[in-house]
């Protein structure tokens, strides 16, 4: 044991985590840390731009390695400006560290400068959170921060840190292992419910799968595959459970909620037995719940039980991790084919490819841009997303197919998480091209971040989808409130020349004939990218289930919409494709 | 329907906190709460009396599961328990009608625990209805102060709903000490 102040314990106990990188920022109260960094030569500190990038970043950097992402911020305002990026990764369970500085002890409660009472404010945005008081508690709290973050459903894990605490001296003793009695996650699935459940799918005519998060986070992709391949049961993943299966397999059948394909929504609807795994039964994916397919049989297994009996009464629930829990069904399972259920599914696909495909045309549109980036940079490459319309068309034509192919924030839908999260995700890939998809509204909410990249060499590629509008928000506009456009529309500044700014490159596209070449150009570029695509203003994305219908009623076309809707049918119908 | 959840959880800084906050937050009603601490150092008891169906209280209990300083949870309400509220009232009461008042007390085994020529402080522990109807008794002498605790509940018998789980040493110290804002002389003074 050795005597040590907060600071180096701080840094002793990350480096013992292997949590090693840090997405921060300096202030005030964590100067006392940033003093110390130059002594732990192992500890990457990469300096961000504004602290909610650098939870961001720190949230791509753990949904692309695996590892626990940390950030650090100082007190009051650099705290505060967390909270988005914590509550993302709460949303989206993954497992984080927040890291604040915060006023000395004796100045706690009395609204000294830049005090914030920041874990009172995250509380409900954390899986758990600290205010350590004592030097000599810094490292059982870190052990047991990341214990917590890491294990059984992950989240983030904020732990506040007053300025005296860090420099206070206190032996070094790391904890070789870690007891909390109230948090005992369980990962086996008991087997009497095993064995209910494996008898309801043996059971079943119309079987599926609903494939979430929890199958990327818990990686059990493999184990997914083998249990559909012997039960014979098609896939559907949500948004965040893209990756799950790969894109191509024949039991695939691709995303279901909102934006789903037609078929992957009847096909949840007219199923007889559902299982969801590893999924919190949302309503972006499962639509109005009273009218999910209140016949189906479900069984739902998930490592948080109180995802169970939420949103939907599970015929059998499961408390356990998806990648131990499939393995036990996968042995009480019958080998099964289910030759006519997925043969309709496959009728009704053909029916309606084409309300998800890519357009044809000259019209240069983000279905295109996606596919071809896809393309180029396969199945190896990541890519991450903002939220809107771009975020549908990449989760639609990206063609995902291994875990975390696809970084995007599902749960709170965060605009400007493109940024940050690539560059993030590329620090923890630095051999993987690293592409995101970026509204050019989100890009616009923290592409401050490019500077980040610059000093860090990190070459991320900027593939702004330009339609001139808060697109998502325009469709809404359009289809649900009749063409009554307001705040939608935004003059952009000239992106090339932002690149420019940042000593960058950057590449204008406006024709859908320059694509090809300008994604491959940027790929040989050895630094980051901004690509400012100039895309369809006022295209829409399809199919559709409006806010608060069912999945039976995913609409194609804005006739369908109007209809279901109960409003005049428009005049002037979208051009067809 | 009301429903008496007991909750044993970590007797930490901020853990009221979070039960409250989950409450606000998923919506829940709380009818009433009682905590205090229990036979085990370092693990307080939170009696909960909430109003909703059940599948409303089979979330409650879920969710507070997933705090972390929360140990352990038990719906007591369909069980065999006994269950009990503090009550104090403070009822207008001339020295002429201090027999009457007595007696009607009486009848519910309540005490009178303050005397002045005017009023009475009247002490009673039972279970919620036996109050209510002392209370309704006591509202035509002029309630002037009343004060009840919320109900606590123990299930009857053998069978307990208390935590026997040790932590190692280490852990147990971290948990009983870690958090807690040393005395002031202890700080020396640091400005921002
Ligand atoms: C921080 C934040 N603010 C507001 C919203 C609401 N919102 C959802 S999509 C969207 C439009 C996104 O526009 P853009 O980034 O240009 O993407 P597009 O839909 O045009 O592809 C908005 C405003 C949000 N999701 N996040
Ligand atoms: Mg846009």
């Amino acid at each position: 044991m050795t005597k040590m102040i907060g600071a180096d314990i701080v840094l002793e106990s990350l480096k013992r985590l292997e949590a090693t990188t840090i997405f921060g920022y300096p202030g005030g109260v964590v100067l006392p840390l940033y003093d110390r960094l130059p002594a732990h030569p192992e500890i990457r500190h990469i300096l961000v731009r504004h602290e909610q990038g650098g939870g961001h970043a720190a949230d791509g950097y753990a949904r692309a390695s695996g590892k626990l992402g940390v950030a650090l911020a100082t007190s009051g305002p650099g705290a505060t400006n967390l909270v988005t990026a914590i509550t993302t990764a709460m949303m989206d369970s993954v497992p984080t560290l927040f890291i604040t500085g915060n006023v000395g002890r004796n100045l706690l409660g009395k609204d000294g400068f830049q005090e914030a009472d920041i874990t009172g404010i995250t509380m409900p945005i954390v899986k758990h959170n600290y205010l350590v008081m004592r030097a000599q508690d810094l490292a059982y709290t870190f052990a047991e921060a990341a214990h917590i973050a890491t294990t059984g459903r992950p989240g983030p894990v904020h732990i506040d840190i007053p300025k005296d605490v860090f420099t206070e001296e206190a032996e070094f003793e790391w904890p070789t292992t870690v007891s909390i009695r109230g948090y005992r996650p369980v990962l086996r699935g008991n087997p009497a419910q095993v064995k209910r459940a494996a008898a309801i799918i043996d059971a079943a005519e119309r079987p599926i799968i609903f494939a979430g998060h929890g199958i990327i986070l818990g990686r059990a992709h493999e184990e997914l595959r083998t249990f559909a391949e012997k039960a014979g049961i098609p896939v559907l993943n949500t948004l965040l459970g893209l990756g799950g299966m790969p894109h191509d397999h024949v039991l695939n059948y691709g995303m279901m909620g909102m934006h789903g394909s037609y078929w992957a929504n009847h096909a949840a609807s007219n199923a007889d037995v559902i299982i969801g795994l590893g999924m919190r039964m949302d309503d972006r994916a499962l639509g109005r719940f009273a009218d999910m397919n209140p016949t189906a049989k479900i069984v739902h297994i998930d490592i948080d039980p109180a995802e169970h009996n939420k949103n939907l009464i599970a015929t059998v629930p499961i408390v356990g991790d998806v990648r131990e829990v499939l393995p036990q069904l996968c042995d009480e399972v019958a080998q099964r084919s289910h030759v006519e259920w997925i043969r309709w599914i496959d009728q009704v696909r053909d029916g309606h490819r084409t309300s998800m495909s890519i357009p044809g045309g000259e019209t240069l549109t983000t279905q295109y841009v996606v596919d071809r980036i896809a393309d180029s940079i396969g199945t190896e490459g990541v890519v991450v997303t903002g939220v809107g319309q771009h975020q549908m068309w990449a989760a639609q034509f990206m063609r995902i197919s291994r875990p975390y192919q696809l970084i995007t924030s599902g749960g709170l839908g965060t605009m400007g998480f493109e940024v940050p999260a690539a560059l993030g995700a590329q620090v923890a890939c630095p051999d993987r091209a690293v592409w995101t998809i970026c509204g050019d509204g989100g890009f616009q909410m923290t592409f401050q971040e490019i500077a980040t990249m610059v000093d860090e060499r990190l070459p991320v590629k900027m593939a702004i989808m330009n339609n001139g509008y808060l697109g998502m928000v325009r469709q809404w506009q359009e289809l649900i409130y009749q063409d009554n456009y307001v705040a939608v529309a935004m003059s952009q500044p000239d992106f090339v020349k932002i690149a420019e700014a940042y000593g960058i490159k950057g590449i204008l596209v406006t024709d859908k004939d320059r694509v090809v070449d300008a994604i491959a150009e940027a790929n040989a570029y050895d630094g980051p990218v901004i690509l400012d695509f100039r895309v369809e203003a006022q295209g829409n994305v399809w199919p559709m289930v409006p806010a608060g219908a069912s999945l039976t009623e995913t609409v194609e076309s804005r006739e369908e919409i109007a209809q279901l809707l109960g409003q005049p049918i428009p005049a002037n119908p979208e051009p067809a494709r | 329907m009301k429903h008496t959840v007991v909750a044993l959880v970590e007797d930490r800084p901020g853990v009221l906190n979070r039960v409250a906050s989950l409450f606000r937050r998923r919506g829940f009603n709380i009818d009433s709460l009682a905590v205090g601490t229990t036979e085990e150092q370092g693990i307080s008891r939170m009696t909960i009396v909430l109003d909703g169906a059940d599948g409303i209280v089979e979330q409650v209990e879920k969710q507070l599961y997933k705090l972390i300083d929360v140990v352990k949870v038990s719906d007591v309400t369909h069980e065999e328990a006994v269950t009990r509220e503090l009550a104090l009232i403070k009822v207008r009461c001339m020295s002429e009608q201090r027999a009457e008042v007595l007696d009607l007390i009486q009848i519910f085994r309540a005490q009178a625990v303050d005397v002045t020529p005017n009023s009475l402080i009247i002490q009673l522990v039972a279970g919620g209805e036996t109050l209510d109807a002392l209370v309704d008794n006591l509202r035509p002498y002029g309630i002037r102060e009343m004060v009840r605790t919320g109900r606590i509940a123990m299930v009857r018998g053998n069978r307990t709903t208390a935590v026997h789980e040790q932590e190692p040493e280490s852990a147990q110290r971290f948990h009983l000490e870690s958090g807690r804002r040393p005395e002031e002389e202890h700080l020396q003074y640091v400005s921002k």
